[in-house]
């Protein structure tokens, strides 16, 4: 049994890679919960974002200032993706296989400009941190911590609160309705892609902030979101977050207990728990 | 006869190509073609649930993964000859498949991407236990030591053989599979399980089944691969690598047919190979990103289908003339009539005491009290709301009830699965047609005849379903699709599969609703002949002039409560069920 300072180490880092499921969580969650599109891509966007962070950093650009440019980026890409989504009408399975296919590219891409190396962003973030009592605080987790209870409270605020809310929810329920009603749900649908994507573009960066890159990584985290985004429900802007944080706590204390190399079986048998135990809600 | 054809085929080339490795290529091609037959032992292995039930299963690597850790430790660590590891492997994949299935398909949610996303998920688990434990203790295994028995020339002769050997055998499989009542079943269930298992099918005996074998199929192009790849490592094994090339090479050939995954493993390993040779590996992976994308916008129902297509649209004239339906007199006589039709009996066919169904507090079924008799028609009327639908999906054994007891012909169904319900000689349709929408309407009607009417031999029941589509009036339309069907032929159809069945009791829910005044002539005139055949029924309906011509008796439901019973025009004169037809009169 680790010491209790150990053990509290860990927890706290479970909270911090807990928020990052979260952030990676929120867009994916809301796409197949409004859209009723489940996107793999979303983790090839976050990798593409990611290495792009990397590469711009490595020019020298402070890595927080690349945001701006892959925000609207891949607003646009991931507008572009629903739209041929949208116009072929692609069944939520489909959408799957499809996205599949595309992450597969998107790794061969990155590949082939990055290589299979591992590669590590140098920022002056990097090797910050601070100490609170017996625990130490990096910077770069702390910042990811930050960014995600921030966008998903915002995005929480947005939907719950605003009339455009109002009306993606309305059009995830009942597309044809909502249209009848005056809600133009192809707009909103493509608003809505792009936002996704554009918040895993910020995943991307956080992803490129505290974990070294490699173009094969993007499939570890597949698992472990999607476990994220069920526990906490699709659609749900918060959800997401806060079994995020669940799973990487539970996660760090099996790896501080156990070894290492059990943490995967954690968040598997969550997901698969969650699966048999709630089917109702995920479909 | 045609039927044979298909196999001897796969037998022929099988033999032909096992001579292929006497003509001494270099064995960098041995290799080639083992991995195409490798593959096309996993993607047809894969195809068995997958693509024939619909399925799609993401967890194929950790079956494939099973039989190569299986074979691999066997070898290694205990000696074992590598051909006497490879039905071990079977076992051990089929084995895992079955713990996995009987858990998840008991749970009715997990369909479709569920269904993906878990079995995703029990690959990563397996892998971390193999990782941990000493299968694979962190190293891998290596069998550099182990002998690769003699069976061709040259070892990779003997591993080509050894995939040839699988290969065909996988493929009279997936062939006897299809042509088979296990495969129609399992196609069913493909286009709407709940309605398969009210024809009968055993639906989850039978995903049971196909996983088991699928399973144990990729077990085996394990323990072969295990060899073949002489060093094992978790982490090359259980990646998503090997469920997206099987996944991919079935949508591209086509998942509906058995040959459909094979053309598409074959298209890929040489797609791969070019671009491997011109040592493009990282391109070939980008390749098959670019080719999945394109199947799916362009061919979501493969290559093989539209190549099927293709050809059935230059022969058409040919196929339309040549199968003429077999003579009435020839097909086995239809269920002879037990007795002088259309008098009722007193002899009680179906009785239900209190028989009660709660959803989460609301009482759609409150202890009802009922009976039918041999050869009666029985309306059964009430409100909208009032538990009619629900009295015939607990009776068919769609739900479970919440308390009560049914006994049919003196046995209880309580607790019986509904295919069971549909095998003891009760059939049901829907208020809202629900036909499997990628067979014909002759297969349709088949599936019902296969199942609810026990025939063992597919084409005997083509034979018996016909019959009951020129009952119906449906001949004309056999080779239709469903969806060319207008809502009068689709109700129509719907009679049709509940009465292929045999049923001594159908539950009609709602079938004239939404027909107009000249088709609910036909149909009343149909539903008489079918208790003229002997069969007794329950009637629910709206349309009152359609429930006074049939019905012997009428009960009226309200709040999931019985309200009244009597002959028609009696029971509707009551102020009782005026009040719940129409509302309390005000100065009441």
């Amino acid at each position: 049994m680790p010491s209790l300072s150990l053990l509290s180490q860990s927890i706290l880092s479970g909270v911090f890679v807990g928020a990052l499921y979260g952030l990676m969580g929120l867009g994916l969650g809301l796409s197949w919960g409004l859209l009723r599109l489940i996107n793999l891509a979303h983790f090839a966007f976050a990798f593409l974002a990611a290495y792009l962070c990397f590469q711009l950093a490595a020019m020298g650009m402070d890595p927080l200032l690349t945001l701006p440019i892959l925000v609207p980026l891949f607003f646009v890409l991931g507008a572009a993706l629903h739209w041929v989504m949208a116009r072929f009408a692609i069944s939520p399975f489909n959408s799957l296989l499809l996205t599949f296919g595309l992450t597969g590219i998107a790794e061969s891409l990155i590949q082939s400009i990055w290589t299979a190396d591992f590669r590590k962003l140098e920022s002056r973030y990097a090797q910050l941190k601070f100490k609170v009592g017996e625990l130490y605080v990096p910077v770069p987790e702390l910042i990811t911590l930050v960014l995600a209870c921030a966008l998903c409270f915002a995005l929480w605020a947005v939907l719950r609160y605003t009339d455009l809310g109002r009306a993606m929810r309305a059009a995830a329920q009942d597309a044809p309705v909502a249209a009848a009603f005056g809600v133009n749900e192809k707009a909103l649908g493509l608003l809505l892609a792009g936002t996704c994507a554009g918040l895993a573009s910020v995943a991307g960066v956080c992803v490129a902030l505290s974990f070294t890159l490699a173009p094969s990584q993007m499939y570890a985290w597949i698992g472990v979101v999607f476990a994220a985004v069920m526990l906490g429900g699709l659609g749900s802007a918060l959800g997401p977050l806060v079994a995020g944080v669940l799973i990487g706590v539970s996660e760090a204390v099996t790896m501080a207990v156990t070894a290492p190399s059990w943490a995967p079986i954690v968040s598997f048998t969550l997901l698969i728990l969650i699966l048999l135990l709630r089917p109702g809600k995920s479909t | 006869m045609k039927i044979a054809r298909t196999p001897l085929a796969i037998l022929a080339a099988g033999a032909a190509l096992a001579f292929l490795p006497l003509l001494g290529l270099p064995a960098f091609y041995d290799s080639l073609l083992y991995l195409a037959l490798h593959w096309i032992v996993l993607a047809t292995s894969w195809n068995i649930l997958s693509g024939y039930s619909g399925y799609f299963s993401f967890g194929h690597g950790a079956f494939f993964g099973a039989g190569i850790y299986t074979s691999a430790n066997l070898m290694a660590r205990y000696d074992w000859p590598f051909l006497w590891t490879l039905p071990a492997a079977a076992a051990v994949a089929a084995l895992l498949g079955v713990a996995l299935g009987a858990v998840v398909f008991r749970v009715k949610g997990v369909r479709g991407e569920v269904f993906a996303l878990l079995t995703l998920a029990i690959t990563f688990v397996i892998g971390t236990v193999v990782t941990n434990t000493p299968l694979d203790g962190g190293n891998g295994v290596s069998l550099a030591g182990v002998a690769v028995p003699k069976l061709g020339p040259t070892p990779s002769a003997t591993f080509y053989l050894l995939a040839l050997a699988a290969a065909v055998a996988t493929l009279l499989i997936a062939w006897g599979i299809q042509a088979s009542k296990f495969g129609a079943g399992l196609f069913a269930i493909h286009d709407d399980e709940d309605a398969a298992e009210v024809m009968g099918v055993p639906t989850y005996r039978y995903k049971l089944v196909a996983l088991a074998i699928s399973c144990a199929l990729a077990g085996v192009a394990g323990g072969i691969h295990a060899l073949f790849l002489s060093y094992v490592t978790a982490g090359d094994v259980f990646t998503i690598a090997v469920p997206l090339t099987v996944v991919l090479m079935s949508v591209l050939g086509g998942t509906r047919h058995w040959a459909g995954p094979a053309v598409g493993a074959v298209a890929i390993t040489a797609l791969l190979y070019s671009f491997t040779a011109a040592d493009h590996a990282v391109a070939g992976k980008a390749a098959i990103g670019a080719i999945l994308i394109a199947a799916i916008l362009f061919m979501p129902e493969g290559i093989l289908a539209r190549v099927a297509r293709l050809w059935r649209g230059k022969a058409a004239p040919a196929v339309a003339a040549a199968p003429a339906p077999p003579p009435a007199a020839a097909a086995p006589a239809r269920p002879a009539p037990c007795r002088v039709a259309g008098q009722p009996h007193d002899e009680v066919l179906l009785r239900v005491r209190g028989l009660a169904k709660s959803f989460k507090g609301v009482h759609a079924l409150a202890g009802v009290d009922l009976e039918v008799r041999r050869g009666e028609i029985l309306g059964l009327l009430g409100p909208n709301g009032s538990g009619k639908s629900t009295f015939i999906n607990v009776v068919s054994g769609h739900f479970a009830p919440t308390r009560g007891a049914i006994w049919f012909e003196g046995r209880s169904l309580n607790g019986l699965p509904a295919h069971r319900v549909a095998g003891s000689g009760i059939a049901r349709t829907y208020q809202i047609p629900r036909p499997f929408a990628h067979l014909n309407v002759l297969q349709n009607v088949a599936i019902a005849t296969l199942f609810g009417g026990a025939v063992r031999d597919p084409a005997a029941a083509r034979r018996q379903a016909m019959q009951w589509l020129e009952f119906t009036g449906l001949e004309d339309k056999r080779d239709a699709h469903p969806d060319d069907l207008n809502l009068h032929q689709r109700k129509f159809l719907e009679l049709a599969r509940a009465l292929a069945s045999r049923p001594r009791l159908v539950l009609l829910d709602e079938v004239l609703c939404g027909l107009t005044p000249s088709e609910i002539d036909d149909a009343v005139a149909l539903i008489r002949r079918i208790r003229d055949q002997g069969a007794s029924i329950v009637f629910v309906e709206h349309v009152m002039r359609a429930v006074m011509a049939l019905t012997d008796r009428i009960v009226v439901f309200n709040h999931g409560e019985m309200l009244a019973e009597g002959a028609a025009h009696d029971v509707m004169q009551r102020p009782e069920v005026m009040t719940a037809y129409l509302g309390r009169a005000l100065h009441a």
